[in-house]
């Protein structure tokens, strides 16, 4: 079962089912896949949660994943983790999931599409103004383009695109690129080394993931951040004089 | 030469130029880096952690070049948009 040939470059070319101008493909289908296998496993997880000193191994799992997210967030933020562990853990946690399946035989992981990586890029570029609005106010969030100087400005605005399109472009290569070598590798050399390839891809995975939601926590704090530092600042020249 | 033999040279190769040399900068600089941080988390061992996930950051900027690269060549091989223009006006 495998309906991704090495002509495909992204998963969005293998269309499932169409009815006129609704089609569903690879990309969309994995994407659902993966969603409702995130939210039925939590679900089930969290029903019967204990607090006493025995408690299920799934629990335990659980807990020592969002307890490891809490603690990166609050090392990069230096803030309390309760308003991003949202955004950055449900980032982290779908993309690692969406990466390690993808040893499931006749899976595609839809990450290594451009549309999903872009989509999830988006959604940073989103929420970094939304952050920094939300912690410095309108005028404070966008004081911060025109530092140091107002001749800035064009490239404050060119970074802040250009940094989205490398977090996109960076997944989608890494995901996209483990897949074509283990694929081409299959051709030349089958069976070692494809599944030594294939381990290798689930350390990429890994890592990407956690590079992707670090990458978002950095530059939301970058935005949230500056307006603490002087405060900072403040308190210790108060404290010296 | 006619044009589709002509577009398969051309792609193969700046294919295979484009991967070699977007491969040999971001070695270079991984490189340095790695070793720059091994060489921080000898002198300070504490701070082990936060200089790793730095390192891992940096590594992950560094290699985003080569990626670009990688996805160039991927594309002029497997998706080329002229190839495919060219055997569409052509059969």
């Amino acid at each position: 079962m495998d309906f991704m040939t090495l002509k495909d470059i992204t998963p969005d070319q293998v269309v499932f089912w169409q009815w006129r101008w609704v089609s569903v493909n690879a990309t969309i289908f994995f994407t659902w896949g993966v969603m409702a296998l995130m939210v039925l496993g939590s679900w089930l997880i969290t029903r019967n949660l204990s607090s006493g000193p025995k408690i299920s191994r799934w629990q335990n799992l659980l807990e020592v994943l969002v307890d490891g997210i809490r603690n990166h967030i609050r090392d990069i933020s230096q803030e309390e983790p309760s308003s991003y562990i949202y955004f950055v853990g449900t980032l982290f946690l779908f993309i690692m999931v969406s990466n390690l399946l993808s040893f499931v035989p006749g899976y595609v992981a839809p990450t290594a599409s451009l549309s999903t990586t872009a989509a999830l890029a988006i959604c940073v570029f989103a929420a970094v103004p939304v952050y920094g609005i939300l912690s410095r106010g309108v005028l404070g969030y966008l004081e911060q383009y025109i530092k140091p100087t107002p001749l800035m400005l064009p490239f404050n605005v060119i970074g802040e695109l250009s940094r989205t399109l490398a977090l996109a472009v960076r997944l989608f290569g890494n995901i996209m690129s483990g897949m074509k070598i283990v694929a081409i590798l299959l051709a030349v050399t089958p069976l070692f080394f494809p599944i030594v390839m294939q381990a290798l891809g689930l350390l990429t995975g890994t890592i990407q993931a956690y590079i992707f939601a670090v990458l978002a926590m950095v530059y939301i704090a970058s935005a949230t951040r500056a307006h603490r530092e002087k405060e900072l600042e403040g308190k210790e020249k108060g404290e010296e004089s | 030469m006619d044009s589709i033999s002509l577009i398969g040279m051309a792609s193969i190769f700046t294919a295979g130029i484009t991967i070699a040399i977007g491969a040999v900068g971001p070695a270079l600089g991984e490189g340095r880096a790695v070793a720059q941080g091994l060489a921080s988390i000898a002198q300070q061992p504490d701070e082990a952690n936060s200089i790793t996930r730095t390192l891992f950051v940096g590594l992950a900027m560094i290699e985003s070049t080569a990626i670009y690269c990688f996805v160039i060549s991927m594309i002029l091989i497997f998706a080329n948009p002229f190839w495919d223009h060219v055997i569409k006006a052509g059969g």
